[in-house]
């Protein structure tokens, strides 16, 4: 019994999307799971451990779903390797459990005889089998199993039903040293494909009866949801509700999150003696921990959103009635998910382009992607409105400050939309990918599944937070700290910092865009992460300004900075790839330095242009 | 969008082919072909590609198949139903699909 322990058998889950199989992985697993990256690429690799009650311990893989093994997107092609035992760094599966919607199966048949010519060991989940049995379908499982040559277990993931029935299943299959035959498959060809529908829909025929009460909600609901005007009208109104949320909601305890920080700071600075320790904690470590975690509320209700929607099975709806808005600009309809998460943080966003199959597809949504406003940009956002524009109504029901904020937003979605249709016109020609997409039935999310997921979501963002922005914080603190002011100087001791001189190098480029050079040295570890620059800014004027506290930030910009330069300021940060996690992600999506420079370079140049003739103008009418 | 002129495929039953690209929301029927001929290289993929991508989403002859609904802007993409699974797909893309219309 120890050397099955040690060894532990491979198990792998396949099977067609929206088939339940995460949540399937889920119920087998719970939290015992790792997330981590296949070798080489990006797709996300989820791995958990299940110990049976025999004692053998099974590592079971979740891999991406797919309707075939002729692999086109980069998930696809990481399934049919693994399937194949041909991934790099990784052994065969010993044991393939391919994952079956009960109420949906024509598909996934034909999937499994392809998965037979695999030769692998092979045990069929008819999962979501509560659904069939409501809708009185009627499936002959011994005939069926019979049929395709592999045991049928019934499971409802959600419930965590059937899950040790599938375990049992799977320990017998390798108990009975069930051992893969030699691989005969290879790509169909079209009249492949044909015989193998054929054979499916004979299997079909002879051991399923079609449902009593087949399932009418979808139906019903998609008449409304997929009405050409209504549907329009519910998706902009969810989107209104999911941003309204995110910013009342998700700021005010973002603020709480934000008070508290700068209030530790404060309590730090009154309580400890004046220094460069006290400095370090309160300016470099605490401003640095806050300006993380800011912004985890909203990322975490904005995810929730996305998440619950998901799972609902709205998404795909809204990917039906974005994709000739969308595909005007040249983008595909599956690139609405991943410019929506972009919202929240480009980062996700540029890792759910994965969704995408085709390559030209998949990096004009990477390359545009950075363009929507992340919550990284609010709080530069908020500083710089609450700065320089006036909270008064403008006709009649509108803030000013709420409409200047709209018309950020609004930039962003436009450019992104320009940069695509350019790139398309420009760089590649031609015509778009074909847009296939199952539209799955809706179901009602478990709670569960939603909460693990956006804890999972919520954890991403505070890894990378912690690993990028927080060293940072503690650079930027280093750099605008030493070396200190000489004896008997006169003006901020940051003036003498290596911040300060390189600020004061950079100064001229900036000049006519209207940057002084605290902006400067700001735009330097906010190059890190876009909302680092208010640290930063905050950094530069408190410890410029000894005696401020850091709260008083905007009054300390409204009163050194002209309104033209706040605007220009605002302009930049539409288009500026303050972001070096995104660089770093589009690095690695893209497996090249080649993207990543051609961002960088384009979306600083849109920055500058934008921050130029938004200075300019102000400045000409008199706001300079 | 122009009336599309209606091809009758010499089909074994009585009953009116038309493109799955031209129906409309309401028309249903059996696939009775799928072809890789129409528009080569305005999929961004090959034609063949094309056609077993369908034949694998289920656009298989023999299948039956209702539209629901359609897009905004020019109908398109559309949604339909395809044996019990429902699926979106854009019209150029389902020029090379016929579909046999239900008399009625």
């Amino acid at each position: 019994m120890s050397d099955v322990a040690l060894t532990p058998a491979r198990i792998a889950l396949v099977g067609n999307p929206n088939s339940g199989k995460t949540a399937l992985f889920n119920a087998l697993t719970g939290s015992r799971q790792k997330v981590a990256n296949y070798a080489g690429v990006t797709v996300e690799r989820k791995e958990g451990v299940v110990t049976t009650p025999g004692g053998r311990s099974l590592s079971i893989l979740d891999l991406p779903g797919t309707y075939s093994l002729r692999a086109r997107s980069p998930d696809e092609v990481v399934t049919r390797d693994a399937v194949l035992g041909k991934l790099a760094g990784e052994t065969p599966p010993d044991v393939l459990v391919c994952v079956a919607d009960a109420t949906n199966l024509r598909l996934v048949l034909r999937l499994i005889l392809e998965l037979k010519a695999v030769g692998r060991p092979m045990v069929l989940a008819l999962n979501m089998y509560d659904i069939a049995q409501r809708q009185g379908l009627r499936i002959d499982l011994d005939g069926l199993a019979r049929s395709i040559g592999c045991p049928i277990v019934t499971t409802v993931a959600t419930r965590k039903r059937g899950i040790d029935d599938l375990v049992a299943q799977v320990e017998a299959l390798i108990a009975a040293g069930a051992i893969g035959a030699a691989s005969t498959w290879h790509e169909p060809a079209a009249g492949e494909i044909r015989d193998a529908h054929r054979e499916a829909q004979r299997i079909l025929k002879a051991h399923v009866k079609a449902p009593e009460r087949p399932d009418t909600f979808t139906g019903k609901v998609d008449s409304v949801l997929l009405h050409p005007i209504a549907g329009l009208a519910i998706l902009f109104g969810l989107l209104f509700v999911m941003f309204q949320a995110v910013f009342s909601w998700g700021k005010q305890v973002g603020d709480l999150i934000g008070d508290g920080f700068t209030g530790a700071g404060v309590f730090l600075a009154s309580h400890l003696p004046h220094g460069l320790l006290t400095s370090f904690l309160t300016d470099g470590v605490i401003s640095g921990v806050g300006s993380v975690l800011v912004f985890l509320p909203q990322i975490l209700v904005l995810f929730f959103f996305i998440i619950l929607l998901e799972d609902f099975g709205y998404m795909a709806r809204a990917a039906f009635l974005m994709d000739r808005i969308m595909g005007g600009a040249g983008l595909h309809g599956r690139a609405f998910i991943p410019l929506l998460s972009s919202f929240a943080c480009a980062i996700p966003g540029i890792m759910a382009t994965r969704v995408i199959d085709n390559k030209r597809d998949r990096l004009t949504t990477i390359l545009v992607a950075p363009l929507m406003t992340c919550s990284a940009r609010i709080p530069v956002y908020t500083l710089i409105i609450s700065a320089f524009i006036p909270s008064r109504t403008v006709l009649g029901v509108m803030n000013l400050q709420g409409l200047i904020m709209f018309g950020l937003y609004a930039a962003g979605i436009l450019s992104a939309l320009g940069v695509s249709f350019i790139t398309r016109k420009l760089f590649w020609r031609g015509a778009v990918e074909p847009f296939l997409m199952e539209l799955p039935a809706y179901k009602l999310p478990d709670p569960a599944n939603v909460a693990r997921n956006v804890i999972l979501r919520g954890r991403i963002f505070l890894t990378r937070a912690g690993t990028i922005i927080f060293p940072l914080m503690i650079a930027v603190w280093f750099l605008s700290s030493f070396p200190g002011a000489p004896a008997g100087a006169v003006g901020p001791a940051i003036n003498y910092s290596i911040a300060g001189q390189l600020g004061h190098f950079l100064q001229p480029l900036l000049q006519p865009i209207g940057f002084n050079w605290q902006m400067t040295v700001a735009l330097i570890p906010g190059f890190a992460a876009r909302e680092v620059a208010v640290a930063a800014l905050g950094t530069v004027y408190a410890i410029g300004n000894a005696g401020d506290t850091p709260g008083v930030l905007a009054t300390t910009l409204s009163h050194n900075w002209s309104i033209a330069t706040g605007l220009s300021f605002l302009a930049w940060y539409v288009f500026a790839p303050q972001c070096a996690s995104t660089i770093g992600v589009v690095k690695r999506e893209t497996n090249s330095w080649r993207w990543p420079i051609v961002m960088l370079v384009y979306m600083t140049a849109l920055a500058y242009l934008a921050a130029l003739a938004t200075y300019q103008t102000a400045v000409a009418f008199g706001l300079g | 969008m122009l009336p599309e002129p209606t091809e009758v495929e010499t089909a074994p039953e009585p009953g009116v082919s038309v493109r799955l690209s031209q129906a409309r929301p309401g028309d249903r029927g059996v696939i009775v072909d799928v072809r890789a001929e129409t528009h080569p290289g305005d999929h961004g993929v090959a034609l063949a590609e094309l056609q077993r991508r369908l034949l694998e989403f289920g656009f298989v002859e023999g299948a039956r198949i209702e539209v629901l609904h359609e897009g905004a802007i020019r109908r398109d993409p559309i949604a339909v139903k395809l044996d019990d699974m429902r699926v979106a797909l854009r019209r150029r893309d389902a020029e090379d699909v016929w579909i046999q219309l239900d008399s009625q």
